[in-house]
This record gives structure tokens, C-alpha cells and sequence, in this order.
């Protein structure tokens, strides 16, 4: 029973962190059908970025969990630089080219940010542990585990219902459903599309900036970290369906759960866990778990 | 027709005789020197750990050997009197990238000797070009037994300056069994990739003959390199019935794992045995997980702290001095690698009569010879003279309150001959045999 629940926990928290990685990357593409590769970039900018404030912030005498508030100015600052520089900078006139070409433009960004990111923060990592250490530790069925990554279930919940509440609950998100259904009508009924896009792809990159900025204190912050997440994301948002939040939280929840499961009773496979799933996931449903449906214009 | 009198293709006759002089002039120039190409982690993850690190101790042994002021045993302004011309590059990009740039640097630019790489991955796709292009290569680092034991059993133009993964896990199992009597069994977190696998493999099999008693986990943990989170490993870890934890994370995965590990209380339950951990000791401070064992592959980092020679403290010296931080494993490693190429070719050029050697003269100069690294002396005595054995060194990782640094304690050393496989046989062969033939 201890390890049942043990694996539960450890497989909610990587869920959590999956859904944090993986949710700016399906907002993009469910409104712009663009498959951002950037996303990765984000979420590194967001970690070194938030190293970078929690380290200043306790060089200072104030309070010790105003070093919270750096995890979101933190992300705020990169998903609103970055967002609106890569979005006005370079994607917009990319909008009207084939799919693939977009693709390819947003990796290509990725290579260069990845040598602005060596260019600002050089090769040294980055430590923010004091965030995970003000926190503490918990003792649940006799597992010690830390609050902070148990927090990440919670704010990945928060993120969630806030998205689909923002979608399906405001005038904002009416607005965002109608460009995903049909740009062009949706323009021709007054909807200034271009804000819709630069105003989704500033919250995709802000969702991105702070699923690092809050992984942050947990890891060392160095070179690549945002490879790796990338694939992860990428594998995420195919198995629950290009687009969806709810197929990103059902596709992070069924990688989680399965790979704690892995890690506990089948460690050698650990590594295949998330591949299977999407090969899986793929042969049975090549549009993913939960992808929208597709308007067939006539 | 006059072309003087055209004063336009005048002058363009004047450039390209002058750029010609000047080619000349480089060739003459470049024909004093000795290209060395360099090549390290200076992107990715792979840089802060040991790319960038190496680069260091690279650069402040090749700033030395130009100016002449090395200490002794070495002398004498460059390599047999020439300067290195050093080309230092990245690494990054994986094994078919750097073949690429292996033969634009050997056929293109001319580079007479390649000293570098840190990736296991990487020296095994050179070994053979290095071989087929016949360029002395000096692999300073990377850690796979595989490079002489399978890839190329009889090389003439590639060498390894330093011990193999072998040599680590020997070690670590002789420090269990010479430390840790009531050890009742191990589990293990390693990457899943060469590195990993190989030391868990050479930990394990080392741990069967010389701990017997010890039962081995049957749920040792494979995350996937630079993964960066550990949450259900640790879980996994603790519990787990078996004390010991082996580990040979190294670079920004094995500072994650020391933080959420730490944060849970794992190296308050468990005795962790890091193989590689000496990379992250400076830069964690008081972070780091004291009590934890120690290895550096080798005699290098922190492990060389207190060694007393002359080439030692000059070399920690120069580089604190320059970096603002002491040289660790890496550094060392990579100064090794150019310390090689400094004794080889002056070997050769003495034994040439004190004219500049040629290369079949430089490689037969440092096969099988015993050369003086920076922290111990290094052996080139297995795979035909090219593969190198030095000591060992394993402690315990404890925080020194009066240097407010941190400091290895009860430092148990393992001659080369101990922990490394005898020339001409197979590592895991030997392990599984018993260790036939180890001098200890």
C-alpha cells in the first residue's frame, strides 16, 4: 500500500511537471497551428532567469518567501520580451508560408537562442535551491517528500482550470475559440487576429518561461536544459492531441503515472516509457487522445 | 600590352604578389608550429562539468609550454622548440559532427595532433578515423573501456592518457569492502547511456568478487541523461532495503539529484557512492552531501589538493588565479592529455638529435613510456603502450570549518596495477575472473 501511494505522489508531481513543460507549447499550437520548438528556449530562459532574480532577491535582507515572487516575475519578463520579440520579430511574416517552414524557422530560433542564452548567462550553472529549502520537508506513509515539488501538482491544477475557465468562461477566450475555428471569418467579423495571435503566443511563452522558472530551484540551470524539455513537451502534446489543454493534462498524467510505475517496479524500461506511450497512442489515434475536432471548410 | 602602364591592374598585380608573400610568409610561419586542435564541451550541458573545465587546464598548460616557464620535469620553450598553435572548439553536436570536423580539421586544416574529447560517444566514432587519416589523437577524458578493448585492439595513433571506467569501479568495491564491513547489499542511479551502464557494469561485477556477501538490487535506476528529474528515483532509492547507493552522475543531472535528494533525506538513510562527483564539489559549497564517497577517476580535482609537487601547486595556483576557482577532475585531465604531447614530442626530438621529430618518432616516444602529469605520475602500459594506468583515489566528501572549503577525508589510494586490467585483457573478462593478476 506504501508504495502504491508513493507512486501516485512521485506520478502526480512528474505530471505536474510535464503539464508545466508541455501546456505553453499546445495554447500555441491550438490557436496558431504553429508547432513552436522556441518552446524549449522558454523554458530555459525562464529557469536562468528566475536562478538569476531568487539569487539576487536573498542578496537582499527582505522577506525570505518574497523569493517566490522572482519564479513569476521571472517568467512574466521572458513570455512578454520573448513572446512579443519572436512573434512580432519573425513569426508574423511567416504566418501565410507552409507549416513546415515555420517548423524549421522556430528551430532554427532555437539554435540561435540557445547561443544568446551562452552569450548572457555563459557556461556556469545557476543555483536557486532557497525557494525548495524554505519549504520543507513532509512525511506522508512514512516517505519523506519535499513541499515544493509536491506545490507543483497545485499549480499545475491552478494553470489548468485557469486556461480552460479563460477559454470557454470569457469574452477573451470566445474570441480565441472563434480565430481556432476559422481565422479569415474571424477577421471578417471585426476580430483583430493579429493581437489574438502576439497576445496567445505571449501567454504560450510565459506558460513556457514558467514551467522553468519554477523547475528552477530544483535543478542545477546550465546549457541544454531546454533540449530535453522540448522533446518532452513535443511527446506530451502529441499523445493528448495538438491543440487541447485537456488532452496536454490527460497526456501528462498518463506518462507520469506510468512512468513512476517504471521507475519503481521496471527500472531498466524507464527510459522507453513515454515513447511507448506515444507510439502507442498513435497507432490507435494518430490525431492524439483529445484533439479537437477539425472544421472541414467547404 | 604594358600592363604598368594600366595603374587599376597594377595594383591588382602588386596585391596578389603581396598576398602571395604573405601566404608565403604564413606557411613559413605556420611550419614552426604545431597545430593542436582542442576540442571540448563549450555548449550544452556537458560544458560547465567538464567541457569547460578542460578547456581551462588545457589552456594554462599551452600558455606555459609557449612561454617555457612549466615547472620541472618539463623544460624548454614548446613542443621540441615549437610553439602550439592550439585550435580549441566544441565538442558539441554528437559522434557524426565531430567526424566531420575531425577530418576538416586533419585534411583542411592541418592540424599535426588532436588532444581532447570528454564524450565516451565521441571517442569511439574518432577512434578510427584518427586511425585511418594516421593523426596522433590523445584522448585525455572520456571513460569507455570499449575504445582498445573492442573498437581497436592494435592502434598506433590514438592513446588515452588517463585510466577507463575499469579502473573506477575496482576502485569504489575495494573502498566498500575496505570501509564498509557490514555492507549487506547496493542498488545503484546511473544514466542510461555508455558512461552509466559501464560503471554500474564494472561496479557491480567488482562488487561480486570482492563483496560477495553483498546482494545486488534488482531495481538499480536508469534515468535518461539530463533528465533532470529525480522524484520517483529517490522514492525508489529509499525504499529500497539495501544501504548502498552507486552513482556515476555527473554535470547538472548529479547536482539536481544531490539537491532533491538532499531535500527528502536521502543521504541521511542511504551511503551514496558518487564515482564523479569531484566536478560539482567547489561550486556546491556547503550544498554538497558531506559523508557521501568520493571518486574523481583518479588521483585528480580535489584528490590533488594537498599533493606537494612543484608542477601541482604551480598548476592550482595559475589556475585559481585565473578561473577564481580550483581545477577540478576535468581540468587536470585535459592538462594531462597536453602534458602528454609536451613529453612525447620532446623525447623524440633528443632522441632525433635535437631536430624536430616526425610524428611515427613522437607516437613511438610515448608508447609504453611513463610521463609526469600534474597530479601523479602516468603509465602508458596497457593496449600496446596507448592506453594509460595511473593511481586511484577514493574518500569521503566532509566540509573543512576552518578553510570554509570542502575537503576529502579518509583518502584510500589503489595503485594503477590494482585497478586497472593487465595489458591485453578485456576488462569485464577480468573482473568476471576474479581479477587475475592485480597487484595490490
Amino acid at each position: 500500500m506504501q508504495e502504491l501511494i508513493v507512486i501516485l505522489i512521485d506520478g502526480l508531481v512528474f505530471s505536474s511537471y510535464l503539464f508545466m513543460v508541455a501546456v505553453g507549447m499546445t495554447v500555441i499550437f491550438g490557436v496558431m497551428k504553429i508547432l513552436n520548438v522556441t518552446h524549449g528556449s522558454f523554458y530555459a530562459f525562464g529557469a536562468y532567469m528566475s536562478a538569476t532574480l531568487i539569487g539576487a532577491y536573498y542578496q537582499t535582507d527582505w522577506h525570505e518567501f518574497g523569493g517566490f515572487l522572482a519564479i513569476f516575475a521571472a517568467a512574466i519578463i521572458i513570455g512578454v520580451v520573448l513572446g512579443i520579440i519572436i512573434e512580432r520579430g519573425v513569426l508574423k511574416f511567416l504566418y501565410d508560408k507552409d507549416e513546415h517552414l515555420i517548423v524549421l524557422a522556430t528551430f532554427a530560433l532555437f539554435l540561435v537562442l540557445e547561443d544568446v542564452l551562452l552569450l548572457i548567462w555563459g557556461t556556469d550553472p545557476y543555483f536557486a535551491f532557497e525557494p525548495m529549502g524554505l519549504l520543507g520537508a513532509v512525511d506522508i506513509v512514512e516517505m519523506t517528500f519535499d513541499v515544493y515539488s509536491l506545490t507543483l501538482i497545485g499549480l499545475a491544477a491552478i494553470v489548468g482550470i485557469s486556461l480552460w475557465l479563460g477559454l470557454t468562461r470569457t469574452k477573451w477566450g470566445k474570441l480565441l475559440l472563434a480565430v481556432i475555428y476559422d481565422r479569415e471569418i474571424s477577421q471578417a467579423m471585426g476580430i483583430n487576429v493579429a493581437v489574438v495571435f502576439t497576445v496567445t503566443f505571449v501567454i504560450g511563452a510565459m506558460l513556457g518561461a514558467l514551467g522553468g522558472a519554477y523547475i528552477a530551484p530544483t535543478i542545477s540551470v546550465n546549457p541544454g536544459i531546454g533540449v530535453e524539455v522540448t522533446v518532452l513537451a513535443f511527446a506530451v502534446v502529441v499523445i493528448g492531441g495538438m491543440g487541447s489543454i485537456p488532452g496536454a493534462m490527460i497526456g501528462a498524467l498518463l506518462v507520469g503515472i506510468s512512468r513512476a510505475v517504471a521507475v519503481h517496479k521496471f527500472p531498466e524500461i524507464e527510459l522507453f516509457v513515454i515513447y511507448a506511450i506515444m507510439a502507442g497512442v498513435l497507432a490507435l489515434r494518430p490525431e492524439g487522445l483529445f484533439a479537437p475536432a477539425k472544421v472541414r471548410k467547404i | 600590352m604594358n600592363i604598368l602602364k594600366k595603374p587599376g591592374k597594377a595594383a591588382l598585380l602588386a596585391t596578389g604578389l603581396a598576398a602571395a608573400v604573405g601566404m608565403t610568409a604564413g606557411i613559413a610561419n605556420a611550419a614552426d608550429t604545431v597545430k593542436m586542435a582542442v576540442p571540448t564541451f563549450l555548449t550544452g550541458a556537458g560544458a560547465p562539468a567538464f567541457g569547460v573545465p578542460a578547456r581551462n587546464g588545457a589552456e594554462v598548460i599551452i600558455e606555459a609550454i609557449n612561454k617555457g616557464n612549466l615547472p620541472a620535469p618539463y623544460s624548454g620553450k614548446g613542443l621540441a622548440g615549437r610553439q602550439i598553435e592550439a585550435l580549441i572548439y566544441d565538442e558539441s553536436g554528437g559522434g557524426v559532427k565531430q567526424v566531420a570536423e575531425f577530418r576538416n580539421k586533419v585534411q583542411k586544416q592541418g592540424v599535426d595532433l588532436v588532444v581532447g574529447y570528454i564524450s565516451s560517444g565521441t571517442c569511439a566514432a574518432i577512434t578510427p578515423v584518427a586511425e585511418e587519416l594516421k593523426v596522433l589523437t590523445i584522448f585525455p577524458i572520456c571513460g569507455t573501456p570499449r575504445i582498445f578493448e573492442e573498437i581497436n585492439k592494435n592502434p598506433k595513433y590514438v592513446f588515452r592518457t588517463m585510466g577507463h571506467a575499469t579502473a573506477d569501479g575496482v576502485a569504489e568495491a575495494m573502498y566498500v569492502k575496505a570501509n564498509m564491513p557490514g555492507v549487506t547489499g547496493y542498488t545503484g542511479i546511473n544514466q542510461n547511456y555508455a558512461w552509466g551502464q559501464d560503471s554500474w557494469r564494472d561496479f557491480d561485477l567488482a562488487m561480486k568478487q570482492l563483496v560477495p556477501a553483498a546482494a545486488v538490487s534488482e531495481k538499480a535506476q536508469w534515468p535518461k541523461i539530463f533528465s533532470g528529474q529525480y522524484g520517483a528515483e529517490i522514492s525508489a532509492l529509499m525504499l529500497s532495503k539495501e544501504k548502498l547507493v552507486h552513482s556515476s552522475l555527473w554535470g547538472g543531472d548529479l547536482e539536481a539529484f544531490i539537491f532533491q535528494a538532499s531535500a527528502r533525506g536521502l543521504f541521511r538513510k542511504k551511503d551514496v557512492l558518487f564515482s564523479v562527483a569531484d566536478t560539482s564539489v567547489y561550486r556546491l559549497g556547503k550544498k554538497n552531501p558531506f559523508g557521501s564517497i568520493l571518486g574523481a577517476r583518479g588521483p585528480y580535482g580535489i584528490f590533488a589538493a594537498d599533493e606537494k609537487s612543484p608542477l601541482n601547486i604551480w598548476f592550482r595556483k595559475v589556475y585559481q588565479d585565473r578561473y577564481s576557482v580550483p581545477p577540478v577532475g576535468g581540468s587536470y585531465q585535459a592538462a594531462q592529455g597536453v602534458l602528454a604531447a609536451k613529453f612525447a614530442y620532446d623525447k623524440a626530438a633528443a632522441a632525433n638529435g635535437g631536430k624536430f621529430p616526425s610524428q611515427d618518432q613522437v607516437i613511438a616516444a610515448l608508447e609504453g613510456a611513463t610521463f609526469q602529469g600534474v597530479a601523479a605520475p602516468v603509465h602508458m602500459n596497457r593496449s600496446g603502450g596507448h592506453q594509460a594506468a595511473t593511481k586511484h583515489m577514493i574518500g569521503v566528501l566532509e566540509w573543512d570549518k576552518e578553510n570554509g572549503q570542502p575537503i576529502m577525508t579518509n583518502v584510500a589510494e589503489f595503485g594503477s596495477d590494482c585497478v586497472m586490467p593487465p595489458s591485453g585483457v578485456n576488462g569485464t573478462e577480468w573482473l568476471k575472473g576474479g581479477m587475475k593478476g592485480a597487484k595490490c
